[in-house]
């Protein structure tokens, strides 16, 4: 394919894409019709809370899901023009941690305990690109020193239990960017840090993302880090996109009543102490067991009778970037005298 | 000491200078050193820090689980810390503690009937009729329906209504105090909301004093009147929630609030954000703890270290070289 054509198209495009979980209680659904495309050298923010399907959607793009036909899949997923989903496991493989690679939350249980982190870093660099043993421990240092650890060598000599939260996260980081791949997908990596950590963690992987001009998938429960760290974002509410839009677009114009609610519901600095917090009444649905009708419905402020039956699909107005699934969108504020 | 001696009918917790070591690989060292504060009634304090600062080690202190190795608390107007295992008893009643982690802070083969009665069962009351009441009371006061809510397990439920159940069982012995650790860091920001409004209906309802432990700098000002900034193991700064969040003098509660990502932030304040890491309390650096992460680190502070010291009223700083307001 043309370099010229490459460029145009999206590195990732989702295209209503299904799982669901067969379990002994009823059939879990994870993700139900999720599309998106992401962009060359973008970072899309995916937020939602537990249980909205984020973290299932990332598994099933990297294909890590449970192989056992308890995992029901749907849809396409297309990476750089080819479906991953219709690759056979060989293939797959390949582009799994070279082309795609992934960052969890938790680091101490990412990385093997009982390998020290050289040899963790090295396996990929051997087995991945071929390298020989003295290149590979080279590499090794290369990428500890690039994610801030200091005293690389002498790093590489160590077990994981040696090293802080904030530094086993790097090495699981060096780890993910050892084949410098086109997208990395990082689920909440720093939902178990200190928030000090959390922003040297965050800023290194913009940087990163900017030399390299990867893609990011940073999923997360914070609006504040999506704020300030991703271009676009797709607020996931039980297994559906909510909201889909440019960042700076949904924080100025939320449409969806419940990116607003998520907005509001977090407490801000800027307030002053024991302002009241305006808490989302009741609880996400069972994904087991969807609501008719709008799936956020139950715990919507503004809803009407038309949200209880017919489920709202992601549709635009003015804006046909900005998509939304709500029968009422909010009314877009800074369009004055917009309301009808 | 001038505080001490004045205390007035309204502090419910006195801790003077206490001191929490541990003994770990041979070696000792103290995991918390020197903390002073009171708590007056009916008042949130707010205790902040990164993990391994020594600000779980503080709450469990207070409630002398496990006694501090040095320093006082009086809670109340008397001293805990000199009180014997049954002496101190009665007083667990008042002061009370609810945990980061709702789902495992709950037997999971009870039924929440049990779980929350348990307290009271231990107290020594038999009137059944008197217990199921209470319990009844505490449930609907958090706002679950104990008609679905009593027979049922834990894992029925989800980590918000866990956390709703710790604090039911907490209020059931009309506690004066809740140490709250982390209380909300385990939860969704929409069920958060939810359990700190919680908390403030709580402390109007049963006139509660709160000493609430948490990392998270927001939600800390939204519920405290006062906030302490604790590092390695020391208090570095307390004043006002709004003074320590308008005016923050130590420069390490500078760096705190700027590294915080908020929804409109394009980018975080890179120019007070804060490098390295926290040191082991194993081998505290000499003079201020802060120094070695402290962008305005000079030789002094590596010589001396800082007392806690009041910059103006309310508002006291452990720093050579506090920021000034702008």
């Amino acid at each position: 394919m043309p370099d010229s054509q490459m460029s145009e198209q999206p590195l990732l495009e989702v295209n209503n894409l299904y799982t669901h979980f067969d379990t002994p209680r009823g059939v879990a659904h994870a993700v139900d019709g999720v599309s998106f495309t992401l962009d060359r050298g973008k970072t899309l923010g995916i937020v939602g809370e537990s249980g909205s399907g984020k973290s299932v959607l990332s598994r099933t793009i990297i294909d890590i899901l449970a192989k056992d036909g308890s995992v029901l899949h749907d849809g396409e997923i297309i990476f750089e023009g080819r479906d991953l989903r219709s690759l056979p496991e060989k293939e797959m493989r390949e582009i799994r941690g070279r082309e795609i690679a992934m960052v969890f939350q938790d680091p101490m249980s990412s990385l093997n305990p009982v390998k020290k982190i050289g040899k963790q870093i090295t396996e990929v660099l051997v087995k991945r690109l071929g390298m020989n043993k003295n290149a590979a421990n080279l590499r090794a240092a290369e990428l500890i020193d690039s994610v801030g650890i200091p005293d690389a060598e002498q790093q590489l000599t160590r077990f994981p239990m040696h090293l802080s939260g904030g530094m086993r996260q790097r090495v699981a980081i060096a780890i993910a960017m050892a084949c410098e791949p086109k997208l990395l997908i990082a689920d909440e990596p720093t939902t178990a840090l200190d928030v000090t950590i959390q922003a040297q963690i965050l800023d290194f992987l913009r940087e990163q993302q900017r030399k390299r001009n990867m893609s990011v998938m940073l999923i997360t429960h914070n609006l504040g880090i999506v704020s300030g760290y991703t271009d676009d974002v797709a607020v996931m509410y039980a297994g559906k996109i909510a909201e889909r839009c440019s960042t700076d677009e949904l924080i100025a114009h939320p449409r969806m009543p419940y990116t607003e609610a998520l907005m509001n519901s977090a407490p801000q600095l800027s307030d002053p102490p024991h302002t009241r917090l305006q808490a989302i009444p009741g609880l996400p649905p069972n994904l087991l067991n969807v609501p008719d009708g709008c799936r956020f419905h139950a715990r919507c402020p503004y809803v009407q009778d038309d949200c209880k039956t017919d489920l709202p699909g992601l549709t635009s107005d003015d804006n046909p970037d900005h998509t939304f699934a709500c029968w009422h969108p909010l009314q877009n504020k800074a369009v004055g005298g917009g309301v009808q | 000491m001038p505080d001490s001696t004045n205390t007035t009918e309204a502090t419910l917790l006195e801790v003077r200078d206490i001191t929490v070591e541990y003994v770990t690989q041979g070696q000792r060292f103290a995991a918390i050193s020197d903390v002073s504060m009171d708590i007056a009634k009916g008042e949130t304090l707010g205790l902040v820090g990164e993990s391994g600062c020594g600000k779980s080690t503080t709450g469990r202190a207070i409630i002398q689980l496990p006694t501090p190795t040095a320093g006082s608390v009086k809670f109340e107007g008397r001293e805990l810390t000199e009180l014997t295992h049954t002496d101190m008893r009665p007083i667990r009643k008042r002061l009370q503690i609810i945990f980061q982690d709702p789902v495992s802070s709950l037997n999971p083969r009870r039924r929440v009937k049990d779980i929350v009665a348990e307290p009271l069962i231990i107290s020594g009351m038999t009137n059944k009729a008197e217990i199921d009441a209470k319990v009844r009371e505490v449930l609907n006061a958090v706002g679950m329906d104990p008609d679905i809510t009593l027979d049922r397990r834990p894992h029925q439920f989800s980590g918000g209504q866990c956390q709703r159940i710790c604090i039911a069982r907490s209020l059931i012995m009309e506690p004066n105090l809740i140490v709250c650790d982390e209380p909300v860091s385990a939860l969704d920001v929409s069920v958060q909301a939810q359990i700190l409004n919680l908390l403030e209906d709580m402390k109007e309802r049963y006139g509660l004093t709160l000493l609430f432990i948490s990392h998270d700098l927001a939600v800390v000002k939204n519920i405290s009147d006062r906030v302490a900034v604790m590092y390695l193991g020391k208090f570095c700064e307390l004043a006002s929630s709004e003074r320590i969040y308008e005016a923050p003098a130590h420069p390490y509660t500078a760096g705190l609030m700027a590294t915080i990502p908020e929804i409109g932030d394009k980018s975080i304040d890179n120019a007070m954000a804060l490098t390295g890491e926290i040191p082991s309390p194993l081998n505290p650096p000499s003079g201020c703890r802060f120094r070695t992460r402290c962008p305005h680190a000079q030789e002094k502070c590596a010589a001396e270290e800082p007392a806690f010291s009041e910059i103006e009223p309310g508002h006291q700083v452990a720093c050579h070289f506090p920021l000034l307001g702008e």
